[in-house]
């Protein structure tokens, strides 16, 4: 007996996964049935195929560039543990958590994550900095055709100007840290604990 | 061995003659000896029994998980103005509406993100989760031994399902469709008149409750007033191929479908001599104007049955409506939807045509404990004026997720196989650009800040 996807979990696995990411054992466990669910060639990792699958994803102007983050660099394939550790920077904090024993290390979820989460998004080629050609690549995947090549470029001197602090052009993670909301990240960017 | 034959022989006679006469003759009749009830009520103390003592065992043993049916996830349904909108408000600079900023893609971060981790879409496309265990190893999910005495009772349902529920529904499935062939064969050899319309009618409807009886189905109609009438096209939600039998068991309807081979093409055939029904070649499906001409055709000709089609063009779980296709609205005629609904406890009809075919998926309805469900005949509509073919169907299929509890999807049931179309990608980028390009102008003609 037992359904087929949670057997192949085992306890240690669960238990490891847990200390790493911070997930309760039932949401380990359901979120492996999505994993699961998700990997139509059942070798037990995801591709980016498995991932364009879903439908409100594929139709997301970013969603090429949310699927990306979960792929080391270079690598076509995604494992449960890396699957968790991605989904991990949008645990909510829950309120124990904010006394933890600083030694510990910093969560995945922390705001640093989340944010340098965001900053990756931007940064196509990982090279720590974020370069007008690329915030004109992402703004152009967010606009479409709807915008025009001039319109799009003030926006992105604009942004960069506003942002870039020591002069190189780029907008480098302290400066991306400094333009960004303070609680408004909290708020809306976990997801939010169901029933 | 002569002697062990004969036996067997005898057996089998005995056996078929109980068949016929407590099940088909009665069956045939409309009249139910009340063993299915008693059956049902037994089936459901039972599977209260088993609720309660697996939650007793999951409160001793803490370390399992609960599982819940609802999703993992609460979502925001936030529009993504009042998304990004909320995003911006305690931005360090104060900006007058519109305009582009950085965090403007956590929004689509976290859309994508809680997509990820649950989809209204995908989840259509694999059966429903149940609340709790019904005693059937397919629903197993992470339950896991609990008490001696459930065991036992897991232990007989397999018993009763495969070695004697199961025989029983075969010879009564063999049965139905052998009389549905060879009466429709017979009463096609009549030339046409009222009797071979009123005879045709008896032979389908009986064969139709005898396969019913075959999955041991209690349906239940409700509002039988506003049932399909001559000349109309009736709309219902898809689970399975099942659909038919249980719609068909309180009236005639003419079918609508695509040519098969096999045992399917000899049904197919054989039907369509005793009363129209609409088959179509492979072919003729793609030409859009020559199926619908058809189909106006048979709903002009008011002695001919109502049409039954199911718009949403695929099986569906069961917990949504998806979109449904605008070709059967654009005919003209009166539509009358029907909202159908299963129990998933007692046996789950949806058939993934992805992971089983159709032998299987027959196979596993004759070993469910039941097929229960509830049949609502809506009333009848039209389309009005002012209103295209697809809000009408739109106002159709949300009457029909509102009757049945079901949740109201504009996604195609197609994307089961197929990928989504682009141009949903282009419409949240316009609404994207509308939302950074408000106040650009004006910022450009004031000069930098």
């Amino acid at each position: 007996m037992g359904s087929r996807a949670s057997s192949l979990l085992r306890e240690e696995d669960i238990e490891e996964i847990k200390k790493q990411t911070g997930f309760s054992h039932s949401q380990i466990t359901r979120l492996y049935s999505r994993f699961h669910s998700l990997d139509k060639g059942e070798n037990g990792a995801l591709s980016r195929e498995d991932f364009q699958r879903i439908p409100e994803l594929a139709i997301n102007p970013l969603g090429d560039r949310i699927i990306n983050a979960f792929f080391p660099e270079g690598e076509d394939q995604v494992n449960f543990r890396g699957f968790m550790r991605t989904l991990a920077h949008f645990r909510p904090v829950e309120d124990n958590e904010k006394n933890k024993d600083p030694t510990s290390g910093e969560p995945l979820n922390s705001r640093t994550n989340k944010l340098f989460f965001a900053f990756q998004l931007y940064d196509l080629d990982r090279d720590d900095k974020i370069s007008r050609d690329e915030l004109l690549q992402v703004l152009r995947m967010m606009v479409g055709v709807n915008i025009s090549d001039e319109q799009l470029g003030s926006i992105a001197d604009r942004t960069i100007q506003e942002a870039d602090t020591n002069g190189d052009m780029c907008i480098s993670f302290s400066e991306f840290t400094k333009v960004m909301p303070g609680k408004a990240i909290d708020i809306t960017a976990d997801l939010q604990n169901g029933a | 061995m002569e002697g062990a034959w004969e036996i067997a022989f005898v057996l089998f006679q005995v056996w078929l003659s109980i068949v016929v006469g407590l099940i088909v003759l009665p069956a045939m009749f409309g009249v139910s000896l009340g063993f299915t009830d008693i059956y049902i009520k037994v089936l459901v103390k039972t599977l209260e029994w088993a609720t309660l003592r697996i939650q007793r065992g999951q409160k001793e043993q803490p370390t399992l998980p609960s599982q819940s049916a609802n999703g993992i996830i609460e979502k925001d349904d936030g529009s993504m103005e009042e998304e990004i909108g909320e995003l911006r408000r305690s931005h360090p600079k104060n900006l007058a509406g519109g305009d582009f900023t950085m965090c403007d893609a956590f929004y689509f971060c976290k859309k994508g993100i809680e997509n990820i981790v649950e989809d209204q879409v995908t989840q259509r496309f694999t059966s429903e989760e149940l609340a709790s265990w019904n005693l059937l190893t397919r629903t197993n999910n992470n339950f896991r031994y609990i008490s001696v005495r459930l065991t036992i009772i897991w232990g007989l349902g397999v018993f009763i399902r495969y070695c004697i529920l199961l025989p029983l529904r075969i010879t009564l499935a063999v049965i139905g469709l052998s009389w549905l062939v060879i009466g429709t064969t017979l009463v096609g050899l009549l030339p046409s008149c009222n009797a071979k319309n009123w005879l045709s009618d008896l032979v389908h409807i009986t064969c139709y409750r005898i396969c019913a009886r075959g999955l041991s189905a209690t349906i239940r109609y409700h509002n039988k007033e506003n049932r399909p009438k001559k000349g109309g096209i009736c709309v219902a939600n898809h689970t399975s191929p099942i659909d038919i039998v249980i719609l068909a068991n309180d009236g005639c309807y003419a079918m609508v479908g695509q040519v098969h081979g096999g045992l399917m093409g000899v049904i197919q055939r054989s039907i369509v001599r005793s009363c129209p029904h609409v088959w179509f070649e492979r072919s003729e499906m793609k030409d859009r104007h020559a199926v619908a001409k058809r189909l106006k055709d048979h709903i002009a000709d008011k002695t001919k049955l109502p049409i039954l089609i199911f718009p949403e063009g695929t099986c569906i779980n069961n917990t949504s409506v998806m979109m449904f296709k605008k070709g059967s609205f654009e005919i003209g005629g009166t539509i009358y939807p029907v909202a159908i609904k299963y129990d998933p406890q007692f046996g789950d009809a949806f058939w993934n045509s992805a992971k089983y075919n159709m032998v299987s998926y027959l196979l596993r309805m004759m070993t469910s404990w039941a097929i229960v469900c509830n049949v609502w005949y809506l009333p009848p509509m039209t389309r009005q004026d002012g209103e295209d073919a697809v809000q009408f169907a739109n106002r159709v299929k949300s009457a029909i997720a509102h009757q049945g509890g079901l949740v109201d999807l504009s996604w195609d049931g197609g994307l089961k196989r197929e990928k989504v179309k682009e141009s949903f990608k282009e419409e949240q980028q316009k609404m994207y650009s509308s939302m950074i390009v408000g106040s650009d102008f004006h910022e450009a003609s004031v000069g930098p800040a």
